[in-house]
């Protein structure tokens, strides 16, 4: 595996198969969150965070938990005849696993860092509802990432969202002042930013990076 | 509270998708055909009429601290078998949906339903808004999915409609054509209301 491959996971998770404009992930906050830029910045941070985190220990729970390997934890502890397969538990598994990763985010970030807490904090609940993270997670296992790559394709994925959701704040803000129809304003009208913006990141996809 | 009002809310006064603005990833990201706009449907269909049901019966039993990540695990079952049925049985739309199957469970008409509606009512009233919001999910995939497909591809339910000539306005089965027609769709029921509340 070389440096070559990690930046084409980066690359492609940032623009060519950005979450939000070509994968439909993390809409929610996408829509919810970009009104002013200040708000979409916590938001990003707060989302490559927990992705980051969430890639590797959703990883290592395949890995190490689910997958009929030999190192199966519980295949070693049991000492069980065969390893056991658990992959079908992998979605009840992962969103307990997300819930209680960003509810133990928060405690720290609160102990550790009261400024940092008060500028994320707010968003911090808001992510375990967001579908990018669990998107993440089960992505890297269907695109059988190992625990590094999984780790970068997190770190990009969030960047990619934050990207796309600090741009949308952007023009959000501009839009505040703008004489738009009245029945398009607010949520309908950010939907069609996003389909030109999305439109843009198409012209990505022309990126030949193999 | 009468029984056809709960039963009917979610078709269009309180319609998930178009009113409520809840679970749009999903809605963008499988209505590029009919076939697989039904699909989802049908699976949050199920998925919330049980989850529904499972949420009411022990509403009383949970405590309040907690009853998030209960809530979840109840969802995070049914998506879970939904996901190996389908697997099992529909393994070409299994495939065409990918990891929007598993990614029900954080599909917020859900939880939003479990938390405002099937905590706090009876089973049997729970069954009905379950049953009432899944239609209405299903009908908002399927009349984006409609639009995309007819004009993007040419075709309904994967036969075509169009004569030859008819040149598909290939953006609109492309991602940035659900953000347009999504957009268009809130904003058309927008208008509506404004011009309800005006007349």
């Amino acid at each position: 595996m070389g440096l070559n491959e990690i930046f084409i996971i980066a690359i492609s998770a940032i623009f060519i198969n950005n979450f939000v404009l070509s994968r439909f992930l993390g809409i929610c906050p996408y829509i919810g969150v970009s009104k002013n830029i200040d708000s979409a910045v916590g938001m990003g941070m707060a989302v490559i965070f927990v992705m980051t985190l969430a890639s590797m220990v959703t990883w290592l729970i395949d890995a190490y938990m689910l997958r009929p390997t030999t190192s199966n934890i519980f295949y070693i502890i049991f000492s069980a005849k065969e390893p056991p397969d658990l992959t079908y538990l992998k979605t009840i598994a992962f969103i307990l696993v997300i819930a209680s990763l960003v509810q133990f985010v928060e405690m720290v970030v609160q102990k550790v860092s009261p400024s940092l807490y008060k500028s994320l904090g707010i968003f911090l609940p808001l992510i375990t509802t967001n579908c990018a993270i669990l998107g993440v997670a089960l992505l890297n296992l269907d695109e059988n990432f190992n625990f590094i790559k999984s780790i970068v394709h997190g770190v990009a994925a969030g960047i990619g969202f934050t990207l796309a959701l600090v741009l949308m704040a952007g023009i959000r803000e501009k839009l505040e002042m703008a004489p738009i129809p009245k029945a398009l304003k607010g949520i309908p009208i950010a939907f069609l930013m996003a389909g030109l913006m999305s439109i843009a990141f198409l012209g990505f996809s022309g990126l030949k990076v193999q | 509270m009468s029984l056809a009002n709960e039963f009917t809310k979610g078709f269009y006064k309180e319609n998930p998708v178009f009113k409520l603005a809840l679970g749009l990833c999903p809605t963008l990201a499988v209505s590029n055909s009919v076939q697989n706009a039904i699909g989802m449907g049908a699976a949050a269909t199920f998925v919330l009429l049980c989850s529904n049901v499972i949420i009411s019966l022990i509403r009383n039993g949970v405590p309040k601290k907690i009853r998030i990540p209960i809530y979840i695990v109840v969802i995070a079952t049914f998506v879970t078998i939904v996901d190996l049925v389908m697997a099992g049985f529909a393994p070409s739309l299994h495939k065409s949906l990918g990891i929007f199957v598993p990614l029900i469970v954080v599909n917020c008409i859900i939880l939003g339903r479990a938390e405002a509606y099937a905590g706090k009512n009876s089973v049997f009233y729970s069954f009905i808004d379950g049953l009432g919001m899944g239609i209405g999910f299903t009908f908002a995939l399927t009349v984006i999915a409609i639009v995309r497909e007819l004009f993007g591809d040419g075709k309904l339910w994967g036969i075509p409609i169009f004569s030859a000539n008819f040149e598909p306005v290939l953006l609109l089965i492309l991602p940035p054509g659900a953000f347009l027609t999504l957009g268009l769709f809130l904003g058309l029921f927008n208008w509506l209301d404004t011009k309800r509340s005006a007349a």
